[in-house]
């Protein structure tokens, strides 16, 4: 398992960092659409109308949470500690959920107020950023459901710690993507 | 399953170079021939392309294609030769020459290598693919909405433009991953960073620059996408959308990209001048600190393609300078090259030939890259042929003729055999004749008023000549081209034996035998200086036989399959059949999972 | 692998880090969506939002994704491309004319 390398440094996780560099710059392209075009629509419903900030600080606080269950459960993982490590992992899939949950909700409502992706500029630009991001968390609730799997299938000790740890990158990137279009977004109108 | 998997696994090597062990590999070396012959045949049908556009612009009036073919020939000329020729070119030598550089056994993720290779195969003929229904994308390589909107262009063509770059920048990205890894992990003991050779260093350089750039047009790519199939407004300007916004995302993309091309040349162009001149690479430091540099600093210059557009004087004044001080670099770099050669033995063998040539036209081209830097003189070129000579001094003269060096300096090590020099010599000089007949007249066409992209033009024009002079110009290319190949043939059977180190180069990959064994290294080598074959410390020698036995991956077809997936769900989104795209991603998502679980030592 | 392993995780903060960051997440969070309802900060409102985002960004990437006590080579290659998206950004919205608007 353990190979030498140039730098002491796991492969697979330079690697993960790099991607997620790469990510930067995907999700910087997007937010710089967003904010470019923003109040450029020529017709409604805007921003101001629409956006629902206490259910969207709601979402936001059940991500920023899953982000702690995920460092616990990697330190659980590490330790050996199989039964924190589930209840940890399932735990931030759940949360993860609920985020997406709350997101369908959002986007559904957003629909019936008459807002859909072809309505206006800001539909265009919100609904692929927060979809782009959405599909990111979707990616991981699969991936910890998978390490949960792996769990229960007694595949998950304290030597596969690594591949937590970079499972727990991806969920934190996500993360702080969400921090930056929550305050982008949401907050600044 | 599980044993039967292994079963074909162990026997794979016996069965040697069947189709079997082709489609499942993961050895770098195969994947970089594999990169080079396709690339090469992509190379081939974008030349074929250039001589029926060079056809039909010979004398003015000419009916040979009709304005629409003219359209999709000149737009798959560019898109093929920048993705689908010089890109996968230059990813063949970091494929075979990186690991051997660095001294390693393969690259990092040889499976994830093996997959880039696939999707960039898939993507190059669902590309091409588009020729089969008639409708090959005709918005131009860069592709400006409202050219390429559903409205002005309802057909299949620009889809399979923004479904096949998709594909390919999926390729780029995960090779991308893979070599900044390779290089920065897998280096030998011993090899420091300032110790790389500056292929591999200009190969970290230009992954960083994919790793960075490619997101940006995917989103560029993703936004025309859905203006087409799902009606969204980006760049639509009823919706009070702005078409620069294209310009400006895909610029982003497309100037860092003008460095992916040309920097793997000016690596190869490293190692072979010091080579041919018996002398180190003059101010190894600078060379690599002007490439670094140049990747920062591609960063800051891309609206230099867009002085037309009107952005205000402040953005033309700076992107004005910012052009302007990234030829500083570029230069510093093109000092270093001859002064490597000042005072060395120089030996004008074919490798070299081709290394001279690039800096030559590299400097033509550069120069007339400054000139556009120059938003007032830039007003006057835009759109003209003298943009055209401008892109083909860089990235012919540029990129492909040092991508040849490269293939003459390496083809020894790649096969055990040296090819003709003769026959290498008529190919350098038809080519370069053939390449300044073409594209040198480009630069008064243009400046008297041609503009690009016409499918004819009129005789009261008075450019016939030179357009004549240019068309005979690319011809001769062709017949150079042809050279080559029977060059290539001809060295099968005669050429002459290689060994080890036919050029008494400096660098470690010539320390192996010719062509390298599957394990590359039987003793990783440890590295005591930067030209371990030319310093005075010699390093230890590497035994002809492994003294113990090496641990080779297997091969996986996962990749493969995986890379299969993703071609599905393109063609899914072309056909606009859901169901298709959730079979491919279905296929994508049994492959990842297989390939996540399959048992796989490195 | 268990060493290396072993040996990453010395470095990695302890729980009490961890909730201590949480914490302070949480209260950061609260404290956005505070001064988004109160009119007084209507003026100051973006560069005290824009502040504090990049506090939280900067607190998860330092410590629950580890970098402060990580290699800087990740450092490195994570802050690079971030840097070019951010410049990208201010450029791309200056260039669309947002800052003359004001
Ligand atoms: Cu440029």
């Amino acid at each position: 398992m353990t190979h030498y390398t140039a730098t002491g440094l796991d492969s697979r996780k330079l690697a993960f960092w790099a991607f997620i560099g790469s990510e930067c710059l995907l999700f910087g392209s997007l937010i710089s659409t967003y904010l470019v075009y923003k109040g450029r629509s020529v017709r409604g419903p805007t921003p101001q109308e629409i956006l629902n900030i206490p259910l969207t600080s709601v979402s936001t606080f059940v991500l920023l949470t899953s982000s702690l269950a995920m460092v616990l459960a990697l330190a659980a993982v590490a330790r050996g500690d199989k039964l924190w490590s589930r209840v940890w992992l399932f735990s931030t899939a759940f949360l993860g959920s609920i985020f997406l949950g709350f997101q369908a909700y959002e986007f559904t409502e957003f629909v019936h107020n008459g807002l859909t992706i072809t309505t206006n500029l800001f539909g265009s630009t919100f609904y692929t950023l927060t979809g782009t991001h959405g599909a990111h968390v979707a990616v991981g609730v699969i991936w910890l459901l998978t390490l949960l799997v792996r769990s229960f299938q007694g595949k998950l000790g304290p030597d596969k710690a690594l591949n937590v740890e970079i499972a727990g990158l991806y969920w934190h990137f996500v993360d702080v993507v969400w921090i930056v279009i929550f305050t982008v977004v949401y907050l600044i109108q | 399953m599980a044993t039967a998997v292994a079963e074909v696994k162990a026997e794979k090597a016996s069965l040697g170079s069947t189709l079997w062990s082709w489609l499942t590999t993961t050895d770098h070396k195969r994947i970089g021939i594999l990169y080079g012959v396709t690339a090469f045949v992509f190379f081939l049908i974008g030349g074929l392309e250039a001589l029926i556009i060079r056809a039909q612009l010979a004398h003015s009036g000419n009916d040979l294609v009709s304005a629409e073919t003219f359209n999709q020939l000149f737009t798959m000329h560019g898109t093929t030769m920048i993705f689908l020729a010089v890109m996968p070119l230059s990813a063949a030598f970091f494929n075979y020459i990186v690991p051997l550089q660095i001294g390693a056994r393969d690259v990092a993720f040889p499976r994830l290598n093996a997959f880039s290779y696939w999707v960039f195969l898939f993507g190059g003929l669902l590309l091409n693919a588009s020729f089969l229904f008639g409708a090959a994308p005709d918005g131009g390589w860069f592709g400006y909405p409202n050219l390429t909107s559903k409205q002005y262009s309802p057909g299949l063509n620009i889809d399979f433009w923004v479904i096949g770059l998709q594909v390919l920048g999926i390729a780029s990205l995960a090779a991308g991953f893979n070599f900044v890894v390779t290089i920065i992990n897998l280096r030998a003991p011993g090899m420091r960073m300032m110790r790389l050779p500056v292929f591999t260093w200009m190969t970290l350089v230009t992954q960083f620059l994919v790793i960075t750039a490619f997101p940006v047009i995917t989103v560029a790519l993703v936004f025309l996408m859905f203006d087409r199939f799902f009606g969204t407004t980006f760049y639509s300007t009823a919706a009070g959308g702005d078409l620069l916004l294209w310009q400006h995302l895909f610029w982003l993309f497309g100037h860092p990209e003008v460095y992916i091309l040309i920097l793997p040349a000016m690596g190869i162009v490293s190692e072979v001048l010091p080579t041919f001149s018996r002398k180190p690479l003059f101010g190894y430091a600078v060379v690599v600190y002007s490439g670094l540099l140049i990747g920062v600093m591609g960063w800051g210059v891309w609206a230099h393609h867009m002085f037309a557009v009107g952005m205000g004087p402040i953005a033309d004044s700076v992107f004005s300078a910012t052009t302007m001080l990234i030829a500083i670099p570029t230069g510093v770099k093109i000092f270093n090259w001859l002064a490597t050669m000042w005072g060395g033995q120089v030996q004008f063998r074919t490798p070299m030939l081709f290394a001279l040539g690039f800096i030559a036209m590299f400097i033509i081209g550069g120069l007339s890259g400054v000139m556009h830097s120059s938003a007032a003189a830039d007003l006057q070129q835009t759109d003209t042929y003298f943009v055209v000579a401008h892109i083909h001094y860089v990235l012919f003269g540029g990129a492909i003729q040092g991508i040849f060096a490269g293939i003459y300096y390496w083809w020894p090590k790649i096969t055990g055999r040296l090819m003709n020099e003769k026959l290498g010599k008529w190919h350098f000089w038809l080519s370069f004749i053939g390449m300044n007949l073409a594209f040198f007249p480009m630069h008064f066409i243009g400046l008297l008023g041609m503009p690009r992209r016409i499918y004819t033009y009129s005789p009261e024009l008075g450019l016939d000549t030179l357009n004549l002079v240019s068309t005979v110009g690319a011809f001769l290319i062709g017949i150079s081209v042809l050279i080559f190949i029977y060059n290539v043939w001809w060295t099968r059977r005669h050429g002459e034996v290689a060994g080890n180190d036919p050029w008494r180069a400096a660098t470690l990959e010539w320390t192996i035998p010719s062509p390298p064994p599957p394990y590359n290294f039987s003793v990783i080598p440890e590295v005591v200086s930067r030209l371990p074959r030319w310093s005075v410390t010699q390093m230890k020698a590497i035994p002809e036989v492994p003294p113990e036995p090496i641990h080779l991956p297997g091969g996986s077809y996962w990749p493969v399959v995986t890379a299969f997936g993703i071609l599905v769900m393109a063609a899914g989104a072309l056909l606009h059949s859901l169901w298709v795209v959730l079979l491919g991603g279905a296929v994508l998502v049994v492959g990842i999972y297989a390939w996540a679980f399959e048992p796989f030592e490195v | 692998m268990s060493d290396t392993a072993r040996h990453e995780h010395q470095g990695h903060a302890s729980t009490g880090t961890y909730l201590a960051v949480a914490a302070v997440l949480t209260i950061i969070t609260l404290v956005e969506v505070g001064v988004f309802y109160v009119p007084a900060f209507q003026p100051v409102l973006v560069p005290i939002l824009l502040v504090l985002s990049a506090a939280k960004f900067a607190l998860v990437v330092m410590f629950y994704m580890h970098l402060k006590f990580d290699h800087r080579l990740f450092t490195l290659i994570f802050s690079l491309p971030l840097l070019l998206a951010l410049g990208v950004a201010i450029a791309l919205l200056f260039l669309f004319g947002a800052f003359v608007l004001g």
